[in-house]
This record gives C-alpha cells, structure tokens and sequence, in this order.
C-alpha cells in the first residue's frame, strides 16, 4: 500500500470528468444517516475472537447452557403441538396480553408499578431504544447519556443523529452535580435535550450501580429540566448482594420510560424486551412498532410466557446470579493476581468488569497484538461517542469458564506488558493515533 | 467431465480471518454457478479429514495472512499430496515477507521504493530516537509504515512528518513483530492480476485505486462506495503496457502459479514501482482481482472454473509423465 495522489503524470491518460466505478451504485441516495457506517478494521478483528483458540472476553453473551434446555425444549415443542394456530400467526402490536401479565411480576423486584396495557412488548430492549429514539429525537437534538454508555444505544441514537453529551459517574454511578451542571449548560446553549438515557443497575460497561441515595436526586434533576428519563435494565435482577434497588420508574412514572429485557435472564435468541411508558407515549411507541415490524414474534413471546409458567425462572435467575457471581470473583482474583499496575471497579452484577490500562495505553491500538495472543475485549472508545476512554476496555466475564476467564487474563497481562515495552520505547503518546469509529463485536461473537 | 469437487479453505487465525471468510464465501458461490461441486471449511483440527476423505479432488487455499500465504498450509497439502489451486510453499515465502520480496524484485531488475525493514527489538537495543531519525535522513519524507507480513492494509499508514513516526511504528507494531518502512512515491496507485488458465501467464487490465480518504486502508478497502475504481487504470497505453510487464516480472521472478496480483505506483514520470505481490489476493465484493477480470471481459465464475480445470490437468499430466 502507498498513497496515490491522483495526479496528472506523463504516463496518465488525462480522460476529464471521468468517473470510475465505485461498487455501489446507490451511493449519492443513501440517507445523510448513514455516514460513518463504514467497515471498520477493529469490528474485523471480531471475527477471530469467535474461534475456540481465542478466549472472548469481549462479548457480553448470556451463558445458556446453565439454562435447563430439555425443560425448554419440551415446552416448545408443546407451545408449537397445542397453540400451534396462535403461535405461529400475527398478533397485538402492542404484544401478547399474557405475556404483558407475566412481565408484570418480573418487574416487582425493581418496584416497577405497571397495569399491563403500559406495556409494549419490543424485539429485545434494544427495538424498544430504537422506537424511543425514533418518536422523540430530531436530527441535532440532544440524548444526554453516562460517560461510558451502552454501545448498542449510542449506535441507535447515531443512527437518528442525534448528539449524545456524556456526564460521567462515579462509583456511586451517575454523578447528580455533573449532570446538573451538563443540563444547564445546554440550557444556556439553547440545546434542545429529549432524553437522559441510562443503565442505572449494574451498568455496561461501567459495571456500576447508581445508589439508592441518588436515584430520587437524579430523578428530580430531570424533572427540574423537564427531560425524559430512558432507563434501561436489562441487568436489574442479576445483581449479587442484597435486594434489586427501586427502578427510576417507581420514583416518577410520567417521567421515565422503563425498559426492560428477557435477554440476560432468560435467553437473547427469543429476542423479546419491553418498554413501560406513560399513556400518550405509549400509544405512540405502539404505532411505532406497528410501522416497523406489525407485530413482535407471537412464538417468542408465548415460548417466554409458556418459560415462566411453567418453570421456577425466579430459581433459574439465581443459578445465573451464582454463576455470574463466581465468574466475577474468578476475574477480580486473576487481575489481583496478574494484572497489578491496572485499576478496575468491583461489579455488584452484571456482566462486565471497566478497566483502566496502566501509562495511558490504547486499548484500541493494543487490540491486534491481544488477538495475536489469543485474546479478545471491547476497546473503551466503543462506549462514548466522542473520543474518550482510550485507555479502558471492557471485561466480559459472563460466557468463559472460570479457567478460561484466568487464562485470557493471563495473556492480557503479556499483551500489556509488550505494549508498555514498545511505548517506552518509542516515547509515543497515547491518543495520537486516528480514532476512527470503533464498534463492538456483533452480537454473535464472543 | 464429472463436476471437480472443490475444497476451499477460509478463516483462519490471522487478522485477515474477517476478509478470508468473505473471499471464501464470494469464490464458493462464482463455482457453484460453474458446476462446481465446492465444500467451505476454516482451518481446524478436522480439516486434513476432509481433505483426505477422498470426496476432494483439490483445494483452494483463500487464506489470507500467516499460514495462508506464508507457505506453511501449502506445505501441509503437498505433504498428504492433494492438488491445490496457487502458488507453491517456496513462492510464497518469498513473496509473504514484503522485505524479502523488495529484494527479488531488485534482483530481476524491478524498481521498488527504497526501505528499511526492521523488528521492534532493535529499536529498543539501540534506541529508538536515533534510529528513527536515522530512517527519515535516508529515506526522506513521507514515509509509509507497514507491517512487513500481513496485508488488507491493517497497521499500515502513511508519514508526513517525524513527528508522526513514532506513533506510526507503535501501530504497526501492533500486527506484527517487523516493520517495513518505504519512501512514499507520488503517484498512481494499481493493482495489477497476473492469471495463468493455460499455457502461460497473462496480465489483466490494470485496475486504478482512488480512496476518497487517500489512504487505501482497510476502510477503504471494504466499504463499498469508499474507493474509486478505474479499470483500466487511466494511464497511457505505455505505461499500461509496463505496469503490466512488471506484474508478469514479478509473477516469474517469485515462481508464482495460476494468480497473483502486484500492487505498484506509477510515479511523475510513468515508471511503474513495485510494492508487493500476494499470492492469495482478497476475492470479495470490493477486492481488486474479481473487478479486474470483469474489465478483461471475463465472468470471474468462467475464470475460477478454467483456473480449477488447469489445477486437475496439470495434475493429470505430471501422474502420466
């Protein structure tokens, strides 16, 4: 490779306003949204963590084989031979009634107070983001998010442009006097905010939970601002002490959108989520989906239905806690062990450990040498949609075994050895390299 | 003639694996609609079984990166001795090291941009400062940085400054052990297919890189509409005809078989520099050598099968001799 000019030289046929081909033929009526969807070298890189060489500590997949698939396996198998005909037909587009039932005692451990026609059931949490995203935000509006924030919902509220403004946290989780600060400055700017989107229990990639003590603050913070606050929960009953904290929700009904997720308790391939709003909101988040999809799946959601009528789920969410809970210890005992000169958060729950590289290595540049290596994580730079978090990654512990969660750590620490080694030794600085748009795994790579 | 039952091998380990698996998937499709009968498999401990289950009658190594195209899965089939479509072990290790390849390439009397390719140890043995100012006092500016094997341009970039030097070997550390770093010639930027369906090897229309970024990196390699094509290149017939010559130069001088594709720079003054050689080219929706046989008039799937139907009798004619 070598750069091109393009230039006029004596060996070059001058063929003015010609064009050449550009393998997309489409390419002057895509839709201004669009840009930045380019391929991206890192999200290339993926695609060996999936080989069984690699230990993923990248993808923050559900460890499935803990669920008791015979029991599931039978009960599809009735769903399909008994309610075949309503299975396998349209239905609602707000959801299964059932189902919406159901959600309604999944909720109560987060306090989460609801009739179920405030439900509507989405394709997994992250269709519920996108709807949210779509009936409030205009282009150039603005989605007040945590600093670090899901990737999967800074990628929606990307593809509706709007710009995200990060406040940052702490270990207590969002911090109420940066966020304050954050809405007035906006305010003064004349920025439109529709949304302060956030993960407030156990918290990707943070691993954080905001405290029982900030959540009615943050709660009156928004409303002093009049925005809307999205809170996502996908983690909320899997923390591993104590009770589940009260959902923002149950502080300001009118004021939040809760969503919530049979994703990590359950199983993601059933893709089935929800979001519990406000009437007017909810009617309109309905015509949303209907738009978009008429319906979610009727076979995934009376599969789920039938899964928590006809199982102990309470019972198979604490195997996943334990489980979790052990994967977790395993991670912090193995970056104790091997990995002294990085920070890291103690998770409550969760999936997932936030890591800070010692002397300011980038954890995006690092990731070629951890694949050679045989080792995969998220760069930070996934989680902000600025040029923040070069120097953290994320740690997923949820899908490896204990011994493999070991191992990966074990090649981590090489893998930043040599990279402090090649730092010192060129003096380079860290965050001088382009940051190009860093994504994280695809769904279906661990 | 039955349907020739084709094995072709994609994924692997490398940094390339993403790359590799696309190639595979575009080449299995082009030979399924050529009548071919094609099997794709990542390489893993269960592939030399499929390789050997006697339902093969030859493999297509679409590997790209460490053991693709450095020699060492070719070297596996010539072993349990099945026939396979590209070039030989010993070719390819030649050709995989771009350092060693400038090399052969100045034996034959090619031009290359001028180089230094050095591993990271000696930068830390003798400090890095001084050897970097030493690279930049003889080589000049710019600069390219790349890894010395690997390719899709991953770790490589560009340097305007000394300033950025340092940062730009960190990069490129990143992918590999070895980095190559080569005076940056202005010019125009092509790729040109070496094939060989017959008797001898002939060259394809050249085919004119222009990335919108001015950097062909990966990006600009796999997003569609990020790269402008002309093909042919829009150079002079003569300069067409001599990028051409140092292509099926360098496909002779490296001992390579059935495809290859030379990467040049054709500078001010129209004279072609070479500055690589793959030997497993990217075969994608966006790669170079589908778009180069489409400019020659060809169907890429008619291309494959003739390439398959090569392998198969120059097998047959080596068991009768």
């Amino acid at each position: 490779m070598q750069t091109g000019d393009g230039g006029v030289t004596p060996g070059r046929t001058p063929r003015t306003g010609e064009s050449g081909s550009r393998l997309d033929h489409w390419l002057d009526s895509y839709a201004a949204r669009t840009r930045g969807m380019t391929a991206s070298e890192i999200r290339a890189l993926f695609a060996v963590a999936s080989r069984p060489e690699v230990v993923s500590l990248a993808g923050g997949m559900p460890y499935l084989h803990a669920l008791p698939l015979d029991v599931v396996g039978r009960s599809l198998a009735k769903l399909v031979a008994e309610h075949g005909a309503v299975a396998l037909q349209y239905g609602s587009g707000q959801g299964d009634p059932g189902l919406r039932e159901r959600i309604l005692d999944v909720m109560a451990p987060n306090r989460v107070v609801a009739h179920p026609d405030d439900i509507v059931v989405t394709t997994g949490s992250q269709q519920a983001l996108d709807l949210v995203t779509r009936i409030f935000v205009d282009p150039g509006d603005v989605v007040v998010a945590e600093a670090p924030s899901y990737v999967g919902a800074l990628g929606v509220f990307r593809s509706y442009q709007a710009d995200v403004v990060h406040v940052p946290m702490d270990a207590d989780g969002l911090q109420p006097e940066a966020l304050t600060e954050t809405l007035t400055e906006l305010k003064r700017a004349g920025r439109r905010v529709k949304l302060l989107y956030t993960v407030p229990n156990h918290h990707n990639p943070a691993g954080v939970s905001l405290s029982a003590a900030r959540r009615p603050e943050i709660v009156r913070i928004a409303q002093r601002f009049n925005v809307l606050i999205l809170e996502d929960d996908p983690y909320g009953l899997l923390g591993f002490d104590g009770d589940p904290l009260p959902a923002l929700h149950s502080l300001n009904p009118d004021g939040v959108i809760y969503l919530g997720s049979f994703s990590k308790t359950f199983a993601p391939g059933f893709r089935v989520g929800w979001a519990v709003a406000p009437h007017a909101i909810r009617e309109k988040l309905v015509l949303a989906s209907e738009a978009s999809i008429l319906c979610p799946s009727s076979f995934s959601q009376l599969a789920v239905s039938s899964y928590l009528a006809d199982h102990d789920w309470k019972h198979q969410v604490g195997v996943f806690r334990d489980l979790y809970r052990d994967r977790r210890n395993a991670t912090l005992s193995a970056l104790d062990d091997m990995l002294p000169s990085a920070q890291w958060n103690v998770p409550n729950g969760g999936f997932y450990v936030w890591l800070k590289l010692p002397g300011g290595l980038d954890a995006k540049a690092m990731l070629p040498r951890a694949v050679t290596q045989r080792v995969a994580y998220v760069p930070g730079t996934a989680f902000y949609a600025d040029d923040q978090g070069r120097d953290h990654l994320r740690l997923s512990y949820c899908y490896p075994t204990q011994d493999r969660i070991r191992e990966g750590i074990r090649r981590l620490a090489a893998v930043i050895d040599a990279e402090l080694e090649i730092q010192s030794t060129f003096g380079a600085h860290p965050g001088q390299s382009p940051n190009r748009r860093v994504y994280a795994p695809s769904p279906d790579l661990t | 003639m039955l349907a020739p039952r084709v094995l072709i091998l994609a994924g692997g380990l490398s940094h390339e694996r993403d790359v590799s698996l696309r190639s595979g998937r575009r080449v299995a499709d082009a030979l399924r609609d050529a009548g071919c009968e094609v099997t794709v498999s990542d390489v893993d401990a269960q592939v030399l079984e499929t390789v050997l289950s006697g339902r093969v009658d030859l493999v297509w190594p679409l590997l790209h990166g460490a053991s693709g195209e450095d020699g060492a899965v070719r070297d596996v089939l010539e072993l349990v001795d099945i026939p396979y479509l590209g070039s030989v072990p010993a070719a390819c290790r030649l050709s995989w090291d771009k350092s060693v390849a400038k090399g052969v390439v100045q034996a034959a009397g090619l031009r290359t941009p001028d180089f230094v390719a050095l591993p990271h140890g000696i930068f830390r043995e003798l400090g890095a400062p001084r050897v970097l100012t030493a690279m930049v006092e003889r080589l000049g500016l710019p600069l390219v940085v790349k890894p010395a094997r690997g390719g899709s341009g991953l770790g490589a970039s560009a340097v305007r400054t000394a300033e950025g030097l340092p940062q730009a070997m960190v990069d490129c550390f990143a992918y590999g052990d070895v980095a190559l770093v080569e005076k940056h010639i202005a010019g125009v930027e092509v790729a040109v297919t070496v094939i060989d369906t017959g008797d001898s090897p002939f060259a394809l229309p050249p085919v004119e890189i222009v990335p919108d970024s001015g950097l062909y990196d990966y990006d600009a390699r796999y997003t569609a509409g990020a790269t402008e094509f002309f093909s042919p290149a829009r150079l002079t017939d003569a300069a067409l005809e001599s990028v051409k010559a140092v292509a099926l130069a360098a496909h002779h001088a490296f001992g390579l078989r059935h495809l290859s594709r030379t990467d040049l720079i054709v500078d001010a003054d129209g004279e072609p520099w070479f500055l690589e050689v793959n030997v497993a080219p990217g075969m994608t929706e966006t790669s170079l050598v589908p778009m180069a046989i489409e400019a020659a008039g060809l169907r890429p799937a008619a291309v494959y099968r003739q390439l398959i139907e090569k392998v198969l009798s120059d097998r047959t004619s080596v068991a009768q001799a």
